[in-house]
């Protein structure tokens, strides 16, 4: 397992968000957590990549202890995250963000007097990766002035700039039209398999992309697991079915 | 190519001034050649990092007392000597200073860097034997590249060697400060100033780059309030005085934080504006106080916004809240 997760317990005063998950996510695979709004998804997205402390447990990635890591630690050490709502840098263009992303990995970044332009190395990079998530065309705009489904592929764009071993995607497809979510999930997934990625742990409420694109799903209910297994057994459950999606999701 | 052509003739005119205009307006280009090399400091911070300082007047006042210090009680006159010193002592007192004020943001940075030059403040205020309190130390006529110029009229030092030194110092220090900014170093420093929670998660280490932004422009403003001394002639508290921090907080909104050379614009436009209305009204301050209330209103860009409007506009009315990056919780 690249990702461990051992009794996570979050407390928000008397509020237990989280109670004694764990979880693991292993090298190759494509993990889903579903749940119900307040069920502790993205509190739990939050402790995974050291934004949020943990009341009680442990996180371990790569075999090492996360606890006081922190994001940029973490970020060194192959994980990269994209949030639920967009996390942008509203005043640099599409490129730019990218090259932020590419100088951050080489460890560049206190390079006082160095030209950007002329490092070739974070160019050519932060081209590459503009053109595998179809940003190409739109390099030179501002993430201010993209449209909200191309402001969320940035951010995830960006975070694969980093070449992470492990990915965190907080709703990936949220604000993306219908139409373009399997778009998304395409470019995501070969987008992985161009950078050599091991994991993605994803959090997502699209049960068509869910369903499609997952390995094994992970359904939380009330700030613990519920069920942990593959979407045939997911699916097949109509206890928690009802349960964490609901009736209309009976359809699937 | 427009920009490069603008500065280079605006370095021209500079340095074609003392032949065309009065001696009383050549002498002001000289505060203005010294704020133009703090502002490109502050600016670092300001425009790039995201952070508002109100306590860069401390670094000032290093800048100028180390010079004063140096050429009346130590017989230092040496001005590159006096420049280095004034960069090393306002990076070294930068360094706890910054160490402190970085791990804050907004109000409480900017509160807290006031703290600190008050201070400073006091400090040259009341230790009289040493500082000259209230009275200040004199600022030598120092030597420019091993030449004395001690016989030359004070005039004449000023308008000719004088200012082209400083001139040839502004150079340095905008090439300097231009490949900074341009440079992966400045490219981090922008994704913290627009959002500091993605750009940890892409590594960049946020108190770290806020830190080295913040010496940096210290050293800055050491360098600029060095070269502030000899106009003068002599050093006393007000430099260091929280007024004076303000000041070019004000110069840099006036010219526009936005655009790299915004803050020097504001600079010129500042001095000269300053000097226009003091001698007209006795009431200046409050000439300028509605100037900066018009600026903030109706051109959040600066002066360099309105002539180009675009990202730079954009930019600064997003920081008045419409279409804002994430803000920082963190007091």
């Amino acid at each position: 397992m690249i990702l461990v997760a051992e009794g996570l317990r979050k407390l928000y005063g008397e509020f237990c968000a989280l109670d004694g998950v764990s979880l693991g996510v292993g090298a190759g695979e494509f993990v889903s957590i579903i749940g119900p709004n307040g069920a502790g998804k993205s509190t739990l997205i939050n402790i995974l990549t050291g934004l949020t402390p943990p009341s009680a447990g442990t996180v371990r990635f790569k075999e090492r202890e996360i606890h006081g890591l922190g994001p940029v630690g973490l970020a060194r050490l192959g994980m990269a995250r994209s949030f639920q709502l967009v996390h942008i840098f509203p005043d640099l263009t599409v490129l730019e963000t990218l090259q932020a992303a590419v100088v951050a990995r080489l460890g560049r970044g206190t390079r006082l007097f160095a030209s950007l332009a002329g490092d070739r190395d974070v160019q050519r990079e932060a081209l590459e990766v503009a053109e595998l998530f179809r940003l190409s065309d739109k390099r030179g705009a501002l993430a201010r002035h993209l449209p909200q489904g191309d402001k969320k592929l940035l951010d995830v764009a960006s975070a694969f700039a980093l070449r992470p071993e492990i990915i965190l995607l907080d709703e990936p497809t949220s604000g993306v039209s219908t139409a373009d979510k399997t778009a998304v999930m395409e470019t995501l997934v070969e987008a992985s398999k161009r950078i050599g990625l091991q994991a993605i742990l994803q959090v997502e409420h699209d049960m068509d992309i869910v369903f499609a694109y997952s390995d094994r799903i992970i359904a939380l209910h009330q700030g613990k697991v519920l069920a942990d297994g593959p979407p045939s057994a997911i699916q097949a459950d109509r206890y928690l079915i009802d349960t964490v999606i609901g009736r209309r999701a009976r359809t699937h | 190519m427009t920009g490069p052509l603008v500065v280079a003739a605006a370095v021209v005119a500079i340095a074609l001034a003392p032949l065309v205009a009065s001696t009383y307006h050549v002498l002001l280009m000289l505060p203005f050649m010294a704020y133009a090399v703090v502002l490109l400091g502050l600016n670092l911070l300001l425009g790039y990092a995201g952070l508002v300082s109100f306590g860069h007047a401390l670094f000032i006042g290093i800048g100028a007392y180390t010079g004063a210090f140096l050429t009346s009680h130590f017989k230092i006159r040496s001005l590159e000597v006096i420049l280095i010193a004034a960069a090393a002592l306002g990076a070294l007192v930068a360094a706890p200073v910054g160490a402190l004020c970085v791990r804050y943001v907004k109000i409480y940075f900017g509160m807290l860097t006031l703290a600190f030059g008050m201070v400073f403040y006091t400090f040259v205020l009341k230790f009289y034997r040493l500082t000259g309190g209230d009275e200040g130390t004199p600022f030598l006529r120092p030597s420019l590249l091993g030449r004395s110029l001690e016989a030359m009229p004070k005039t004449d030092y000023l308008v000719g060697p004088y200012y082209y030194y400083s001139l040839g110092v502004v150079v340095v220090a905008t090439l300097c400060m231009w490949r900074i900014v341009h440079s992966p170093f400045g490219l981090c420093l922008k994704t913290i100033r627009d959002n500091p929670a993605k750009a940890e998660t892409l590594g960049i280490g946020v108190t770290r780059f806020r830190f080295h932004a913040f010496v940096i422009s210290a050293v800055y403003a050491a360098v600029g309030g060095a070269l502030l001394g000899p106009p003068i002639g002599n050093v006393d508290p007000t430099l260091a005085y929280w007024t004076h921090s303000g000041n070019i907080v004000f110069m840099t909104l006036l010219g526009g934080f936005t655009s790299f050379f915004g803050p020097v614009v504001g600079a010129f436009v500042f001095i000269y504006l300053q000097n226009w209305v003091m001698s007209v009204v006795p009431y200046w301050r409050l000439i300028f106080g509605a100037i900066l209330a018009a600026i903030v209103i109706f051109a959040p860009g600066g002066l360099l916004g309105l002539v180009r409007p675009g990202r730079a506009a954009v930019r600064a009315a997003g920081r008045r809240g419409a279409g804002a990056p994430p803000a920082e919780s963190r007091p």
